[in-house]
C-alpha cells in the first residue's frame, strides 16, 4: 500500500537540513496550503465538468464539445471567463457584510475539505475530534448565505436566506445524527482511524442495517445540506431568479459556485471515508490473494472513485427530481428523518453492545 | 350578422343581474368597448352565454357624453368583467360606476388620452417617456351619492406595512413579461396584483387600419402557441360575414394543423411546468419532441413559431408531399415515448406533493371569471367549444372532452397530458382521408365585409379564443376585438394563489398556462 508520509517525511528532513525547525515547518503549511488551493480549484473544475456532461446525457443532450477534446477545456475558460468579469457592488447594499459574505462560504469549505484523508498518510487536519470539527466548521458556511442574503439588500435574496437558513440548520441534525450512528459504530473520531478500521469490511457492510439507514439519511440530508436539487430552494432559479446570491457578480458569484460544488464533493467524500472506506481498498476477509490485488491500487484512487460515485448518485438525483417547497422540506426533516435517525441511533447502540455487528 | 339587444345604461345593471339570475347567463365571455363616432357614442358590447343552456345574448349599451363617459359596473355580477372593464376604461375612458379598482389595465398610469377613441392622436400627445412609470398603491373608485353627484374614492392596494415582492416583468417563471405584486407574509401569498401591459402592442387599433388580409399576420403574434387556432378564427369569421365556403380539403388541413398546434403547445406547458417546478429534464422531453411538430410546420408553412398559414377562404399553400408521412410517422412515436413523460414527472412523489390539492379553483369562480380551457375543464366546467360549438371536423371526429373535477393543479396538468392523446386521435382519424380539391377559394382582390357584427370562436390550445368584428362595409374592419384566452387566468390567479406559498404561485403560473402576448394584445 502506498503510504504518501514517506513523500512529506522525505520533505521534511530535506528542509530540516537547510532551516531551522521553525521555518521549515512554516514553509510546509505554506505548501500544503497552496497544494490544497490547487486541488480545490482542480476539482471544482472537474466538477463542473462532470455535472454539465452528466446532466447533458440525462437530458438527450450532448453538453459542452466545442472547446478542447470533448469540450474538456469548456471549464477552464468558463473560469478565466469569470475571473475577468467586474465585480459590481450595487447601490444600496451593506458593502461590509455584502463583500465579507462569499469569503465566509468559502472558508468554511476550505476548512471541510482539508478534513479528508485523501490517502495513506495524506491526511492534512487529522486530530481526535475530526467528525465534530468537520461537522462544525460546515457549519460557517450558512452564516455566509444569510450574509449574503441579508447584506444584498434584495427581497428575493432575503427569502432565499430565510429559506436556505431554515434548510441547512435543520439537516444539520439528520448530518449529525447519522454520523453519530456510525461513531458508536467506529468508537472514533478520527479520520485516519476510522479508514484504518475499515481494512476487514467497509463499515456500510459491516454495521449492515442501521449503518445502510444512516447511509441514505446521511444521503438525503447532506444533499440538502449543499443546497443542491431536489432541496435547491435557497437558489430556487425559477422562483428567486437565483436566491442569495442574485445580487453577486465576478469572482464574487464564483465562490459561491465553486463552494456549491466542492460542498457535494465533500459531503460524497465524507459519506465514502465513513460509510465506504475511504482510500482503504476493497477487503474480503478471507480472500488474501483479491485483498492483496486490491492493494496495488492506490489509496488516492480509491477515495476519489467512491467520492465520484456518491457524487454521481446525487447528480442523479438532481436531475431527475423537481424541487421540494419550504414546507414540505422542513416537514420531511423533522416528521420523517428526524425520528428516523433517533430511532436507529438507539439501534445501533443496541447492535453494538450485543456485538452483533460484523 | 348577429342581433344585438340595446339597452340604456340607466337600466343596465338591473337588466344583466336579471339575465344573469334568471336565464342563468353566468359566462360572460367578452366584453368590448367601441366607439360608434358622435352619433352613436361610446359604449360596450357584453357577449354572454349560458353554460346550462348554451343560449348566446350580446347586448350593447352606449353613452353619448365624450368628456365623462360614465357607465355602470357589471364587475359584481361577473367577476372577470373587473378586467375587461379596466381594459375598457384604458382604452375608451369610460368610467364604470362602483368598479373597485379603475385604474388603467395595460397603458401606463400618466398615459394621455385614450387611444382607441377614433378622435385620439396618442402620439401627439404622449411623446417618448424616458422615466419609469411609477408604481401606485392606491387605487380610484367612483361611487354615486344618493343625490346623484359623483364620489371618488381612493381604494387602498398594499399598505406600507406590507411586504411586497415583484414577480416580474422580468422573472424567469412569469412566462413573458409579466408583473405580479405580491404581499407576503413569510412564504405566505396574501395578495397579488397582476400588472399587464410590457409588450402592449394595440393590435386591435392597428388592425383598424389594416385590410382583411393584413388584420391575419398579427392574430398568430397574439397567443403565438395557437397560431393556427387564432388565424382559424379570424378567417372563420371573415368568411361567415362574405359567406365563403371553404372546401372540405381545406377544413381538413385546418383541423389537422390545429391539433398539431394543440400537441405542441401542451408539449411546451409540460415543459414549462417541469422547469417551473425545478425539473430540468421532463423540461428538454417537451422540447425534444415539440421539435418534430415544428419541423412538420416548417415543412409547410414555411414557419415554425409563426407560421401564418391559413387566409381568408383557405390556407397559403398546399400541404407539402411529405406532410402526411411524417405526421403518420410522429403519432406512433409520441404515444411510445410518452409514457417516460408521466414515468419521470406524473408519477413523482415530488410532483404530486407540490401540485395535488394546490391552487384549487372552483367551477363557480373559473365560470365567473371565465377561465376557459384546461384550466376550467380542470374545474368541472365542460367549457370545450369543440363539443359546445362544433366547427371545421370537429362535429364528424371522435374525441373525448377532458373534464377534471378537483380544479387543483394537478388535475389542470393532466387534462392538458390527457387532450394530447384526444389530439393525436384526431389527427389519426383525419390523416388518411384528406379529400382533393383546392385549397383556397377564389377571393376578390379587394375585400370588403358587409355592414353588420360578426363573431367566431375556436378552441385554442388555452381556452376560447374569439372574434368579434364590426364592420361598416370598408375594406378595413371597424372594430376587431380578441377575446383573449389568457386575461382571465390571470384575472383569477389572486383567487387562486391565496394563503399558498410562494413557490406554489410558480406552480400554478406553470399550471394555469397563459402566454403573455395573447393577454398584452
Amino acid at each position: 500500500m502506498f503510504d504518501f508520509s514517506i513523500i512529506t517525511n522525505w520533505l521534511h528532513q530535506s528542509l530540516l537540513s537547510v532551516m531551522p525547525e521553525v521555518w521549515a515547518v512554516v514553509l510546509e503549511c505554506v505548501i500544503v496550503g497552496v497544494c490544497i488551493i490547487l486541488m480545490y480549484a482542480t476539482l471544482a473544475i472537474i466538477l463542473i465538468y462532470g455535472e454539465r456532461k452528466i446532466c447533458a446525457f440525462f437530458q438527450c443532450r450532448l453538453g459542452p464539445n466545442r472547446v478542447g477534446k470533448w469540450g474538456c477545456i469548456q471549464v477552464v475558460a468558463d473560469v478565466f471567463k469569470m475571473l475577468t468579469k467586474e465585480i459590481i457592488t450595487p447601490n444600496q447594499v451593506d458593502k461590509f457584510l455584502y463583500k465579507l459574505a462569499p469569503y465566509m462560504v468559502i472558508l468554511a469549505s476550505f476548512l471541510t475539505f482539508a478534513c479528508l484523508p485523501f490517502n495513506k498518510g495524506a491526511e492534512i487536519l487529522d486530530f481526535n475530534v475530526g467528525i465534530f470539527f468537520l461537522l462544525a466548521v460546515s457549519g460557517i458556511g450558512v452564516i455566509g448565505i444569510l450574509l449574503a442574503g441579508w447584506g444584498s439588500n434584495n427581497k428575493f435574496s432575503l427569502i432565499g436566506a430565510m429559506r436556505s437558513g431554515a434548510q441547512i440548520i435543520s439537516y444539520e441534525l439528520s448530518v449529525g445524527l447519522s454520523m453519530l450512528t456510525m461513531v458508536v459504530l467506529m468508537g472514533t473520531m478520527q479520520f485516519s482511524q476510522i479508514v484504518e478500521e475499515q481494512a476487514d469490511g467497509w463499515f456500510l457492510f459491516k454495521g449492515h442495517i442501521p449503518a445502510l439507514i444512516a447511509f441514505i439519511i446521511y444521503l438525503i440530508a447532506g444533499n440538502a445540506e449543499c443546497n443542491r436539487g431536489p432541496f435547491d430552494l435557497p437558489e430556487a432559479e425559477s422562483e428567486l431568479t437565483a436566491g442569495y446570491h442574485t445580487e453577486y457578480s465576478g469572482m464574487n458569484f464564483g465562490f459561491f459556485y465553486l463552494a456549491e460544488y466542492l460542498n457535494l464533493f465533500i459531503v460524497s467524500s465524507v459519506a465514502a471515508t465513513v460509510f465506504l472506506g475511504g482510500w482503504m481498498p476493497l477487503h474480503i476477509v478471507g480472500l488474501d490473494g483479491f485483498n492483496a490485488v486490491m492493494d496495488y491500487i492506490p489509496g488516492f484512487i480509491w477515495f476519489f472513485g467512491k467520492a465520484f460515485f456518491v457524487v454521481f448518485l446525487l447528480m442523479w438525483v438532481k436531475w431527475t427530481f423537481p424541487r421540494l417547497r419550504i414546507d414540505q422540506i422542513l416537514t420531511l426533516e423533522w416528521k420523517y428523518l428526524l425520528p428516523i435517525s433517533l430511532v436507529n441511533l438507539v439501534l445501533m447502540v443496541l447492535i453494538v453492545v450485543t456485538g452483533f455487528h460484523f | 350578422m348577429e342581433e344585438i339587444q340595446v339597452i340604456e345604461p340607466v337600466a343596465l345593471h338591473g337588466e344583466m343581474l336579471k339575465l344573469r339570475k334568471e336565464k342563468q347567463m353566468d359566462y360572460l365571455v367578452s366584453l368590448v368597448g367601441m366607439d360608434w363616432g358622435d352619433e352613436g357614442g361610446l359604449g360596450v358590447v357584453y357577449l354572454l352565454r349560458s353554460t346550462l343552456t348554451g343560449e348566446n345574448v350580446s347586448i350593447k349599451t352606449a353613452t353619448k357624453d365624450r368628456v365623462a363617459p360614465e357607465l355602470p359596473t357589471v364587475s359584481d355580477i361577473w367577476k372577470i368583467a373587473d378586467f375587461y372593464e379596466r381594459e375598457v376604461f384604458d382604452f375608451y375612458g369610460i368610467v364604470f360606476i362602483n368598479h373597485p379598482d379603475m385604474r388603467r389595465l395595460y397603458l401606463r398610469n400618466d398615459w394621455v388620452g385614450y387611444p382607441f377613441r377614433k378622435d385620439d392622436d396618442p402620439e401627439k400627445e404622449n411623446p417618448l417617456n424616458m422615466t419609469n412609470e411609477s408604481t401606485d398603491d392606491t387605487t380610484p373608485e367612483i361611487e354615486f351619492n344618493p343625490d346623484g353627484t359623483i364620489k371618488k374614492q381612493e381604494n387602498v392596494i398594499f399598505d406600507d406595512r406590507e411586504y411586497v415582492v415583484n414577480i416580474g416583468p422580468q422573472h424567469p417563471s412569469t412566462h413573458g413579461v409579466m408583473r405580479f405584486r405580491v404581499s407576503l407574509e413569510g412564504e405566505t401569498i396574501k395578495k397579488i396584483d397582476p400588472l399587464c401591459g410590457y409588450i402592449f402592442r394595440a393590435i386591435e387599433k392597428m388592425d383598424e387600419s389594416l385590410t382583411y388580409p393584413q388584420t391575419l399576420a398579427l392574430v398568430d403574434r397574439m397567443d403565438y402557441l395557437s397560431a393556427h387556432q387564432n388565424r382559424h378564427a379570424l378567417c372563420m369569421c371573415i368568411e361567415k360575414a362574405m359567406g365563403v365556403e371553404v372546401s372540405p380539403r381545406v377544413q381538413y388541413i385546418r383541423t389537422i394543423m390545429d391539433e398539431l398546434q394543440r400537441i405542441d403547445s401542451h408539449l411546451l406547458f409540460y415543459a414549462c411546468l417541469a422547469m417551473d417546478l425545478g425539473g430540468l429534464t421532463p423540461f428538454f422531453y417537451g422540447f425534444r419532441d415539440r421539435e418534430k411538430i415544428l419541423d412538420i410546420f416548417e415543412e409547410t408553412c414555411g414557419g415554425r413559431l409563426i407560421m401564418n398559414y391559413n387566409t381568408i377562404g383557405g390556407v397559403q399553400a398546399d400541404i407539402h408531399p411529405n406532410f402526411v408521412k411524417r405526421v403518420k410517422e410522429f403519432i406512433p412515436y409520441l404515444r411510445g415515448v410518452i409514457h417516460e413523460y408521466h414515468d419521470i414527472f406524473t408519477n413523482n412523489v415530488i410532483v404530486r406533493e407540490r401540485l395535488v390539492g394546490v391552487g384549487l379553483l372552483s367551477r363557480e369562480d373559473a365560470i365567473s371569471y371565465g377561465c376557459t380551457g384546461g384550466t376550467g375543464r380542470a374545474s368541472g366546467w365542460a367549457c370545450d367549444v369543440r363539443k359546445r360549438m362544433p366547427y371545421g371536423l370537429y362535429d364528424k371526429v371522435d374525441f373525448k372532452e377532458i373534464v377534471y373535477k378537483e380544479g387543483d393543479s394537478f388535475a389542470r396538468y393532466m387534462v392538458r397530458m390527457d387532450e394530447i392523446m384526444e389530439s393525436m386521435k384526431i389527427i389519426e382519424q383525419l390523416i388518411d382521408n384528406i379529400p382533393e380539391g383546392p385549397y383556397q377559394t377564389k377571393m376578390k382582390p379587394i375585400i370588403r365585409v358587409p355592414e353588420g357584427t360578426y363573431s367566431a370562436f375556436v378552441e385554442s390550445s388555452r381556452g376560447e379564443f374569439g372574434v368579434f368584428l364590426e364592420s361598416h362595409g370598408d375594406k378595413t374592419p371597424y372594430r376587431l376585438h380578441y377575446r383573449s384566452t389568457g386575461l382571465p387566468l390571470v384575472a383569477a390567479i389572486d383567487t387562486i394563489c391565496r394563503d399558498t406559498k410562494i413557490a406554489d404561485l410558480i406552480a400554478i403560473n406553470g399550471s394555469i398556462d397563459y402566454v403573455v402576448p395573447d393577454i398584452d394584445r
